[in-house]
């Protein structure tokens, strides 16, 4: 009897949580009209920086894809000296307060480094550039892919690997055939994690782009011009999208957990 | 041929020490040892899955100790088979075929899964397959690159006893064929059921090698005895008496067997433990009831061996307290009575 009574304050605690979750969420929704979502969903500035947004996280997000997801096979397939340090080292964004962390993407893009003269031999400035935002954007949200892509690495048994070699597979096409078709519902499980987690990006990006506006500089711009009612319609129509990537993800989590 | 020199290797708490033998064409190789023993290391030495310490291997004249996995022409059957869970069966047979003409790659995965009896299975994945079925698609996977040496590790160990038999045919079918094999064992029966050399290894080192008859009826120490677990092990064919068989030796003892085919040649084994021992015949139900005359008896850890000469020299192994209740004086006369289901035949 104690313990039923326990858990019915549990419950509620729970119950509390999740209000405290939903009910800003939910009071959201329900803030502006179906017509006014409907005329935001047309104004050419919120579709425009919805398309940066889209745009520059899904760029980051493969681009560092490339690098990011061969260096998690080497974490999850090999010891080396100092390895518990490159793995601090990767989860050092997650840590670090997002406004700092602009500024230090800054220090490392403007103009007079070595990064930014290249930008500039290339014709364009990383700061005020989709190239910065993206840059800003991989920053905060790589170690979500690298930690996923290792896990998926390491939920490969090395026998598969080694029963490949010793078919007479070169490494790098044990690599491709066998490492990467197995750990992949973990890789794109990160990819999709890295995505969304660069989109809703606003502390690092806003230091190094305040134009061009991704949504979220939109929203508070919105918001410290006009006011409450102007940011929320489309702060409405950017949860609904980043939504759609939410269940796209968690849909296939479920699924590989069943297999 | 391969040949194996003083190799050394120290790998995650598992060493080897001074390792040399040699593996000639056409030879079923059997490792013999008990878990820990450093034989699935010695495998992936050989495999190129890890590179000795210190040593040599030689595949045909060819040093291959520092030759890359992939370029060795040595095939490895991993006890839990390994096969790529996310290709079909078809595919997972021609991963070792990559970069030869389509052609000739659908010609080798019929022949080799008419074979093996997986024809049926090609279309089929992985995770759909009975553990026998992926036993012998991990088998056409690795035969069908032809390799010089296959590699075997415990093929037989999680098996349930008729799979077993059926994979030890198909063993010897691939055997008979001409393919050298090395494999892995922990379990006597098997090495003498298919080996036709054995090397019995024990904390990374080779405590013995030879024939099986060699290994088994002079081991060389107490740890390959008692690996064996056996001392009485003696070469026998098979006669049927009124339809009931017995078990002949070289030296004309009879044992009574519970089953067995008529004119069947193998070994007949029996556990030192299994046999009873006393003064007089007794009137017992033991089918084979023996005389012969004590030569020696020896204290071990696990009791007192007493050494019988009747034809062939027969180990019995009884307590200490049983020593004390009877005279086993040397020279002695001595009866021995085994029952029928204590004497076991092992065809070759």
């Amino acid at each position: 009897m104690k313990k039923q009574g326990l858990q019915w304050v549990f419950s509620i605690l729970g119950g509390l949580i999740l209000l405290f979750v939903l009910g800003p969420v939910l009071g959201l929704m329900f803030s502006s009209s179906p017509h006014k979502l409907f005329e935001t969903a047309q104004d050419p500035e919120v579709k425009n920086s919805i398309m940066l947004t889209l745009g520059t996280s899904m760029a980051g997000t493969f681009l560092f894809a490339l690098a990011a997801v061969p260096f998690s096979w080497i974490l999850a397939r090999y010891q080396f000296p100092l390895k518990k340090l490159v793995t601090a080292i990767i989860d050092l964004p997650v840590v670090i307060p997002h406004s700092a962390a602009g500024i230090a993407v800054l220090g490392f893009i403007s103009r007079d480094t070595l990064l930014g003269r290249a930008g500039s031999l290339a014709g364009f400035n990383f700061v005020g550039h989709p190239a910065g935002i993206m840059i800003a954007m991989a920053f905060v949200s790589l170690p979500y892919l690298i930690n996923a892509a290792r896990d998926g690495f390491l939920s490969v048994p090395e026998r598969l690997e080694k029963a490949a070699l010793t078919l007479g597979a070169s490494p790098i096409r044990v690599f491709f055939t066998v490492s990467l078709p197995l750990a992949w519902k973990n890789i794109l499980s990160g990819l999709i994690l890295m995505f969304a987690r660069g989109m809703s990006e606003f502390g690092a990006v806003v230091i190094i782009a305040y134009h061009p506006m991704i949504t979220p500089v939109l929203i508070y711009e919105r918001f410290t011009s006009f006011g409450l009612k102007y940011a929320q319609p489309v702060s409405v129509i950017f949860i609904l999208v980043v939504l759609v990537f939410f269940m796209i993800l968690r849909l296939l989590l479920s699924n590989s957990k069943k297999s | 041929m391969l040949k194996l020199t003083g190799i050394n290797k120290d790998f995650k708490g598992f060493k080897l020490s001074d390792i040399s033998f040699t593996v000639e064409k056409g030879d079923y190789f059997i490792l013999l040892g008990p878990s820990g023993a450093g034989k699935s290391l010695l495998l992936e030495i050989i495999a190129g899955l890890a590179i000795p310490d210190s040593g040599s291997l030689e595949l045909y004249g060819r040093d291959i100790t520092q030759l890359p996995i992939q370029k060795r022409k040595v095939g490895l059957v991993f006890q839990d088979h390994a096969i790529f869970p996310h290709m079909k069966v078809k595919s997972n047979l021609a991963y070792a075929l990559h970069g030869q003409p389509g052609e000739s790659i659908h010609q080798k995965i019929m022949a080799m899964s008419a074979n093996l009896g997986i024809g049926e299975l090609l279309e089929r994945y992985p995770s759909t397959l009975s553990g026998g079925e992926l036993q012998r698609v991990a088998l056409a996977r690795t035969l069908i690159q032809e390799p010089e040496i296959l590699l075997l590790d415990e093929p037989l160990s999680s098996m349930d006893t008729r799979l077993r038999s059926g994979t030890r045919s198909l063993l010897r079918k691939i055997h008979r064929a001409g393919q050298t094999i090395i494999h892995v064992t922990h379990d006597y029966e098997e090495a003498l059921s298919l080996g036709n050399r054995i090397a019995v290894m024990d904390h990374g080192n080779i405590l013995q090698t030879g024939t099986p008859d060699e290994v088994f009826h002079s081991p060389r120490n107490g740890f390959v005895a008692h690996f064996i677990g056996i001392r009485n092990f003696f070469p026998a064919k098979i006669r049927l008496h009124d339809g009931i068989p017995w078990a002949e030796t070289v030296g004309n003892l009879k044992f009574r067997l519970q089953q067995g085919q008529d004119n069947e040649s193998g070994f007949v084994m029996i556990r030192g433990e299994d046999i009873v021992l006393s003064a007089s015949a007794l009137d017992s139900s033991a089918s084979n009831v023996l005389a012969g005359r004590v030569q020696e008896t020896t204290t071990t850890p696990l009791g007192c061996d007493v050494c019988i000469e009747c034809g062939e020299t027969i180990h019995a192994l009884i307590t200490a307290e049983s020593v004390s209740n009877m005279s086993l004086d040397e020279g002695s006369e001595i009866w021995m009575s085994i029952k029928a289901t204590a004497v076991k035949f092992i065809d070759e």
